[in-house]
């Protein structure tokens, strides 16, 4: 009896130690990789030999990632800004207003927000294009409005449904109106939700691919994950893994310890939402 | 259904007149609430999406968006008699490039999908139990989730390349492999790279939505049926499953939108793969980079519609709550 409890006990740790190494490893040794340098770079490794720096002072030092990271941040930033200010005025109605249509409106919220990007790129290449704000920030912010603000509303808006009655009910005898409410009532209640539901929207518009690939076309308006995803070497065969790794682990850190710390919120906002940051 | 109740309340406690006009006045700064937010989707998700239909019906050119002729169907499909009496088709819906990435698509999305549940399942399994280090467990699976998909792409690529990669390292000294293998560039073996890559990226997401799910079962439930000795193995097929039914399903839903759609990981894990290539990646390069601007806008919509066609199946078949109203 003993030793199948013992046997048992071993067998779950067992497992509880594959989903850790298995989560962890390829990130360990992204890290591992970004301090090797020259022939160390074309030995697997297990363990950092040396902590040689020229990987990063490489991709820091040179011409145009140093940009990219600052494109990463205004685009992402402003995107979310943009769409919080827009998404805690909508997400009252929704949530706090009866109308007729509106569990309607909801689906096509979340069906926006679960648009195959692609769907939208000629049209959106037109726009752009028209706007004058082909190759600039702007053509991503506006494009990442698509993603961001449906996910934004829609988040924020299963968290408001959530703010107790009576505290309403008070304030509307008190004679406030709905923007009083919003701002004065609700906005100081929502701020744990604001930051989670930011915190993912700037993940996803970090994370961006594809529009930033399409609407930007010189190296210094590209985005971070464009700029890795095209770092390229002295020659087309040769790949610049260690600073390609450097890259990644710069860009990496920052949002690893952002989810560590946010943790439990951003499980609670994943869940609310059910959608991918 | 909380939203419901203030107005109800309200008018029981103010008098049913002004109530209802205080209802009429809150719908109106509803109204106005809602219009930036719909105005501002309406330009970036709709009007884009209906040029991109308008783009597919005529012969536009990515260099002169504006000089397209009306054609009809015949990005999609066109019959054309020739002079000696044979008849050729062509247009997306008889291209084979067109299929293969259909196909790649499918079998991606199954496969990853499928793997992703089950495993989510079992991960979440494993953080619903009590143990020494669970906290860590759950910070430590959350990191392939945050790490941006590019940056998880390059990681893998490197981890996978035929030279010094490192899993080619550990496969040889585990006696698993006899020779290198070029996991992303080999036709045969590109998509299970892409689907490795994916698999360990998006299995944290689902274990989570299966996490907050089984939190939702009452323990009660566990303690009982111990009691009354049923293997736990039966346990959970017959109370744990049908309970996260509906938790599962809105996950499921969601990853399959996700990996129908997918483009960066396989546009920088495995480019110019034909054995990956999905219906995004080959839709974008007819649209970007072959100069087929009008061919690729009729392949998006046919992407569009094909989703759009599942996810109404799904959830009318599935009878899947996602508005989230009728459960509260």
């Amino acid at each position: 009896m003993t030793a199948n409890k013992l046997l048992k006990s071993v067998a779950f740790y067992a497992l509880v130690v594959v989903i850790v190494v298995f989560s962890i490893f390829p990130f360990y040794y992204a890290i591992v990789t970004s301090f090797a340098t020259g022939t160390a770079l074309f030995e697997a490794n297990y363990f950092p030999k040396a902590f040689d720096w020229a990987n990063y002072k490489a991709v820091l030092g040179g011409a145009t990632f140093p940009r990219n990271i600052l494109n990463s941040v205004f685009v992402a930033t402003t995107t979310v800004v943009f769409a919080l200010f827009l998404a805690v005025t909508a997400s009252y109605a929704l949530a706090r207003v009866r109308f007729r249509g509106r569990g309607l409106l909801l689906m096509t919220i979340l069906a926006v927000s679960m648009f195959p990007q692609i769907a939208v790129l000629a049209g959106l290449f037109e726009l752009i294009t028209y706007l004058g704000l082909f190759n600039s920030p702007f053509a991503l912010i506006l494009s990442y409005t698509i993603f961001t603000l449906p996910f934004t509303v829609w988040v924020l808006t299963t968290f408001m449904r959530d703010l107790p009655v009576e505290i309403e009910e008070a304030a509307i005898v008190d004679g406030a109106t709905p923007w009083i409410i919003i701002t004065k009532v609700f906005l100081p209640l929502l701020w744990p939700a604001l930051v989670t539901t930011g915190l993912l929207a700037f993940i996803g518009a970090w994370n961006e691919f594809l529009f930033a690939l399409t609407f930007t076309s010189s190296e210094s308006t590209r985005t971070v994950p464009v700029a890795i995803a095209l770092l390229s070497g002295a020659s087309q065969q040769e790949i610049p893994w260690g600073p390609i790794m450097a890259a990644s682990v710069i860009v990496t850190v920052p949002l690893i310890i952002l989810v560590l710390i946010f943790q439990r919120k951003i499980v609670a906002g994943l869940t609310a939402g059910g959608v991918k940051g | 259904m909380t939203a419901l109740k203030p107005a109800a309340n309200l008018q029981t406690g103010i008098g049913r007149e002004s109530g209802l006009s205080l209802q009429k006045q809150r719908q109106k700064a509803a109204f106005w609430f809602l219009a930036p937010m719909l105005i501002a989707l309406f330009c970036v998700a709709a009007w884009p999406l209906l040029r991109t239909v308008w783009f597919s019906l005529t012969d536009t050119s990515l260099n002169n968006l504006y000089g397209g002729k009306w054609i009809g169907f015949d990005n999609y499909l066109r019959v054309q008699t020739l002079s000696n009496g044979t008849v050729r088709y062509r247009g997306t819906l008889v291209d084979p490039a067109w299929w293969n990435a259909v196909w790649n698509t499918v079998r991606f999305s199954v496969v990853s999908v499928v793997c992703e549940t089950v495993l989510g399942l079992i991960v979440a399994l494993v953080l619903n139990a009590e143990f020494k280090g669970r906290g860590f467990v759950r910070a430590a699976i959350l990191i392939p989730w945050a790490i941006p998909t590019i940056v998880s792409a390059k990681m893998w690529a490197w981890m996978l390349n035929d030279q010094y990669g490192i899993l080619n390292d550990m496969a040889l000294n585990l006696g698993l492999i006899s020779s290198k293998i070029a996991w992303t560039a080999n036709s045969d073996t590109a998509m299970y790279a892409v689907l490795m890559v994916d698999i360990w990226k998006t299995t944290p997401f689902m274990a989570l939505l299966c996490l907050a799910g089984l939190q939702m079962v009452p323990r009660d439930i566990y303690e009982a049926a111990k009691i009354d000795g049923i293997n736990p193995v039966k346990v959970f097929f017959k109370i744990t499953l049908p309970l996260i039914r509906p938790a599962l399903m809105v996950a499921v839903i969601f990853r399959m939108l996700d990996a129908l759609r997918i483009f960066d990981l396989i546009y920088v894990l495995t480019p110019n793969s034909a054995s990956t290539k999905t219906m995004s990646v080959i839709s974008r390069e007819n649209l970007i980079e072959f100069d087929k601007f009008a061919y690729g806008s009729a392949q998006s919509t046919l992407l569009f519609a094909i989703l759009a066609i599942f996810v109404s199946l799904y959830i009318w078949l599935g009878k899947v709550d996602l508005s989230g109203e009728g459960g509260k």
